[in-house]
Order: C-alpha cells, then structure tokens, then sequence
C-alpha cells in the first residue's frame, strides 16, 4: 500500500526523551499478538495506582479522533519494542512529527506504514501551540512534497529520503521486497564464512 | 584511506540497494526469545512463509521467567502462555531453543558470547535493544523490531539505513574501583543519549583494549541508553582467546581458518570515521544516575546538577527527573538511602561482576532497611558462581540468589519494585516505571556499588569500603 499523504486532526505530547517503556510499560507486553495494545498506550501516565485518570493528552477529550501525534526530541527511545508503536496505531496514530526519534523507533514505525518526519525546535513549538489551542484543525502531511500544512501554516518536514521512498512506493511493507533478491541471498549464504 | 570494521562487514553482508535507497542486509545470526517473536512467527504464517534458515536463529527464554522458581506451568498464566508459544514456533520451525531446563538457558545477550554463538565479523540481530553487547566482539550487532524479526525469518535479512561511524578513543589510567560500567555511562553522559542516533560506535583505545571481554560486552551493550544502535570493539588476541574452545566455535584448522577472518575484518590502522571523541579516564570517579534516563549521571563525589547550568532541553527532563526521583539540584547522592538492590542484568549479569560484587559483599550484611537480589545472567554463570561459592557468599549476607534471566531490568516478571522504592541497580535503563512500579525509582551503578549500597543500605563510594 503506498502512502502518499496523511491527514486529521493533532494531538500533543510534550517532553524530551520519552521512551518506549513510558509509551508502553512492560507489564502489557505479556501476549502473543499486537490486537489488544490500544489501552496500553501511555497506560501509566494516564492512570494512577488505583486507576483514577491523570491529566495527560491521550485522556483529554479535546484530542478525540486526532491522528497525527507531536513530540519533541528523541521520542522513541529506550527498549526496540514495536508495541509502543503497535499501541499508538492502535489508538490511532497514523503519523508522527517530532523534533527527533530514536533510531529502532523509526525502523518499527516505518515498518507499520506509520511516516515519522522531523522539524525544528521551533516549528514543533508553534505546531504543538497551535494544535493546543485548536484541537480541531487539521493538518495534512504531505509525503511527496514533505510539507505539512496546518491553518496557516505551511512548514517543510524532513523524512529520510529513503524512508520517504519506501512509504510512497508501497515498499515499508517489506518481506515482499526483501524476497525479491531471493537468488543474491542464497549466494550470500553460501558465499559468507559462516 | 583504509576501512573500519563497520563498513568491511556491512559490505560483506550487503545483499543489494533497495530502489528506496535503504539497504537490504543480510543477517547471519538471529536470536530470539519469548517476548518479541511470537507476532512475527504470525505474521509469517498469515502471508504463508516459512523460516528461510531456521539453522541461523536461535531462541533462549529470559525476558518473562520467574527466577525464584522456574517449574513449568509458571505460575502466571500470561507467562506460560508466551513461553508455549515460542515452544510451538521454534518446534514448528526446526529453530534451536535453550529453555529453562536446558543447561545453555540464560539472558540472550550473555548465552550469545558465552556459547561462541557470536563471533566476529558477523552480523547479528534480535529482538532486543542491548543487542548492541555482541559488537564487543567485532560484530554488527542490532536492536529490531518485530516487523524485521518478520523479515529476518522469512529472508534472513533487513532493510535498513547505513549509519555513519563515529570513532570513541578511550585513554587514561582507570583508577581502582572504576569500571567498563562507569567509563560507558561517562560516555553516554558526555555525548548525551541522543548523541548516537545515526551513528555505529566503534570504542578503541588503550583502554579499551586492556578490558576482558566481559568489561568490552558492557561497554557495548549500553551503547544503545546513548542513542547508538550499534556499538562495537575490534577483535583482538583477548577475543580470540576468549572464543577458543567455546561450544560453537570452529575446532582444530578451521578455528585457524576462522582467525585469518576475524583478523581480516578489523579497522585498518588508517580508516576513516565519520566524527571521533576522546575521553580520558584518568580522575574518572565510579558513575551513578540520579534521573530518569542513563544520560543523567554523575561521579559519586559530586553534586546534582543546578537547573539553572543546564540548557533548555537538559533542565526540562532534569525537573521531570527531580520531581519523579525526590532529588534536589546541587545535593550529594552520596548518604542517599536506599530500599532495594539488584545485581544482575545483560549489562552485569556475567560472572566477572558477581565475582566483583561478592568481593565486596564478603564478611558483610545486607542493610536490614534494604532486599538484595543476585540473578545470574546465565545458567552457566549461575553454576560456575556456585562452583566457587559465590552464591554462598551472596545468601550469607542476606541477599536471595536467584535462578537466570532478566529479572528486576525489565520486571516482565515477579520480581518488580513496590512503590516508591529506590533501587541500586546494575542493569541499563532508570526510566520511569522500568523496575516494575510506575512510581519506583532507579540508581544505575557498577555492580560492585550496587553491592556497597546493598550492604551500607545508601549510596556510598566503594573506594572507601576496603
């Protein structure tokens, strides 16, 4: 499937160097398939010991329905799990735009068809404003162009070109791909000391 | 201009360039365990695949199994459950599986080395972020996903970016009670755990070079807390000393055929580096994390940083840090008292660092104000420590001495803080919730201050304990 561009409403979560482990505690990581993992998302930032609600944007009404999520630096990073990822599509992110992201953070959400695309410090700021104070505009990414659009703002969001490729070519969907090469891998298997 | 180890290895096991731009690898060695793997077992399934070298993976349970008693059925059922399935996946697949009742059984990151599973010049990959530990042998060895453990079982390779290679020259004299464990959480302090994101490390040095291979596998395997995917050492005649006569290393002449490889694949002498760092190690104090993630560290003599010296990025998660841990800026860790302890980890789980914590733990008692909890990394580090009675010295002075696996790291298992609870630990990762509790609170640390801690029931400096 490719995935030219994506669209909908933004929901906001602030802070540096959010990991995997507070995406998603290792308490719900205990099953054999991904279906279930749309209420472990940010679980224990959203719920107290006695699960009472906590402020936190994934319990906040005015983000219902929104898909494209906004982080700011290092998003992602800590343990591989592709269930955090797995979670946030679950409850239904479909994009991520952030100042950065952690590197296997990236490889999982690219191999999902989630695009992750990066901006500045300072646009991140005035998209995240915005997005607070008008949960109900939306914003559209565009993968070819690498341009995001949001009201009146109109913004480059850089994509690793090869991820960019993958995602409008249909090919992040990978084992197909891979399999291609069948004979090369069938040589190098032979051909490796090992 | 010559190549490092990094590029040598990744063309030797580049199957092509994708039309995306991205690589397709090959992946000579896959471990798996019970926690990553069974979605991709499914998903493979589901398109009607099959394992394509089910001879080049290899499964071991460590991350979901009870280490105080590890009879089957495991007494929660969510446990027994993912441990079945790998059983019927690796069964169903022909895939060699070290589970609890086979001697070889332990964390992936330590039966991987231990086993002369790993050696240099391969490329390996797991489920798994401290996969990172077996670059300590001249390897490319990386974290991934369960869409690439997917893609690995069913090609036996990965598309992925080439990262660049940053050069990290280690040098000084490393005093007494200093270790592999404080030199790479210094690192990831200076460098920052963003620091590495693009970038393979490769560690070299005159004191790289004088570490053990246990020391180079913890160096390795926290390259990942600095944001590095990839961390590795060149192989040395410490690596091929330490493979010689390991289960599943070649013998005889073809353990000569396999050192002209290996030596083949080290960095030349004038290869070049996308970026380098020095560190000097001298005056280097044994390092401990006060915050929420391993960049935020400290030498044991100083004090917390002051918000106000940080820049705006650094003191947003400092405050987060202070308000989750009850720290206060420009105070000591030093006196800092303490409710658990735990010894173990892929990190220093191995039996050189049992060996350090029960040098330091002889003759001594566990503070009645704290639980201390030894688990080997292995079961073959569990029975060498009893061999020479470290397991008695351990239980002796109070700690529990546990059965193998990955324990109170992760707390995908019994053994969790309660709480608030403050823990001296030796594993890699302090983030919030990580032990168990989603209020508990982590102090990363060498094992042999762990140790200390355990048996002062604070933080102190082992240095002072002789």
């Amino acid at each position: 499937m490719k995935i030219e561009n994506t669209s909908g409403k933004c929901i906001v979560v602030r802070g540096n160097e959010i990991d995997t482990d507070r995406i998603i505690p290792a308490r719900f990581m205990k099953v054999v398939s991904f279906k279930g993992l749309r209420e472990a998302a940010f679980y224990d930032e959203r719920y107290d010991a006695d699960g009472g609600l906590k402020t936190h944007p994934f319990n906040d009404e005015q983000y219902n329905g929104a898909s494209i999520l906004l982080v700011n630096k290092n998003f992602g990073c800590g343990s591989s799990r592709e269930h955090a990822p797995q979670a946030l599509m679950r409850w239904g992110i479909k994009a991520i735009i952030g100042e950065s992201f952690a590197e296997i953070f990236v490889g999982n959400c690219t191999s999902m068809g989630i695009p992750t695309a990066a901006v500045s410090a300072d646009d991140i700021e005035a998209l995240m404003r915005k997005a607070e104070e008008q949960p109900d505009v939306v914003m559209s990414l565009d993968i070819s162009s690498e341009e995001i659009r949001f009201g009146d703002i109109i913004l480059h969001a850089g994509m690793n070109p090869a991820i960019r490729k993958a995602m409008l070519s249909g090919s992040w969907d990978s084992t197909e791909i891979l399999l291609e090469a069948d004979s090369l891998i069938r040589w190098l298997d032979n051909e490796l000391p090992y | 201009m010559g190549m490092n180890l990094f590029n040598k290895v990744w063309d030797l096991h580049r199957v092509k360039t994708l039309d995306s731009g991205l690589d397709q690898l090959f992946i000579g060695l896959h471990l798996i365990h019970e926690v990553t793997s069974p979605q991709a077992f499914s998903m493979i399934e589901e398109r009607g695949l099959s394992v394509k070298y089910p001879d080049r993976t290899f499964a071991t349970v460590d991350h979901i199994v009870p280490t105080l008693d590890q009879s089957r059925p495991f007494q929660d059922p969510l446990a027994e459950k993912m441990i079945q399935a790998l059983e019927d996946n690796t069964k169903r697949h022909g895939i060699s599986l070290f589970d609890t009742e086979n001697e070889n059984q332990g964390i992936v990151h330590i039966i991987g080395p231990e086993l002369g599973l790993t050696q240099p010049g391969m490329t390996i990959a797991c489920g798994d972020s401290h996969t990172s530990t077996h670059g300590a042998f001249g390897s490319i060895a990386l974290g991934v996903g369960t869409s690439q453990i997917r893609d690995i079982l069913a090609t036996q390779t990965i598309a992925i970016s080439r990262p660049k290679v940053r050069l990290i020259e280690v040098s000084g004299t490393l005093a007494e009670g200093v270790t592999a464990k404080d030199i790479i959480l210094k690192i990831i302090c200076d460098l920052g755990v963003n620091g590495g994101i693009g970038y393979a490390y490769e560690y070299c040095g005159p004191v790289i070079e004088a570490l053990s291979m246990e020391e180079r596998m913890t160096i390795c395997n926290m390259s990942i807390e600095g944001g590095a995917r990839v961390g590795y050492i060149n192989p040395d005649e410490t690596t091929f000393e330490y493979l010689k006569d390991r289960p599943y290393v070649p013998q005889a002449e073809a353990f000569d055929e396999a050192l002209k490889n290996w030596k083949s694949i080290a960095s030349d002498s004038d290869a070049e580096y996308d970026d380098v760092y020095r560190l000097d190690v001298s005056g280097l104090s044994p390092m401990v994390t006060w915050g929420i993630n391993p960049g935020q560290g400290i030498g044991i003599d100083e004090n917390l940083p002051l918000l106000k010296n940080l820049d705006a990025e650094a003191a947003e998660v400092a405050s987060k840090a202070y308000s989750h841990m009850g720290f206060s800026e420009g105070t000591a860790v030093l006196g800092q008292p303490i409710d658990a302890a735990f010894i173990g980890s892929c990190t220093n789980g191995r039996i050189s660092d049992l060996r350090a914590a029960a040098a330091v733990v002889k003759g001594r008692k566990v503070a009645h104000t704290v639980r201390a909890i030894v688990v080997p990394g292995s079961k073959h580090v569990a029975v060498q420590a009893e061999k020479e009675g470290l397991d008695k010295i351990f239980t002796e002075a109070g700690f529990q001495w546990r059965n193998a696996g990955c324990s109170m790291c992760l707390a995908m298992n019994p053994d969790k803080l309660k709480g608030r609870e403050l823990c001296a630990s030796s594993s890699n990762r302090n983030f919030i919730g990580r032990q168990g509790s989603p209020t508990g609170r982590t102090m990363l640390m060498s094992p042999q201050m762990a140790a200390a801690a355990a048996v002062s029931g604070k933080i102190v400096d082992v240095r002072n304990m002789k």
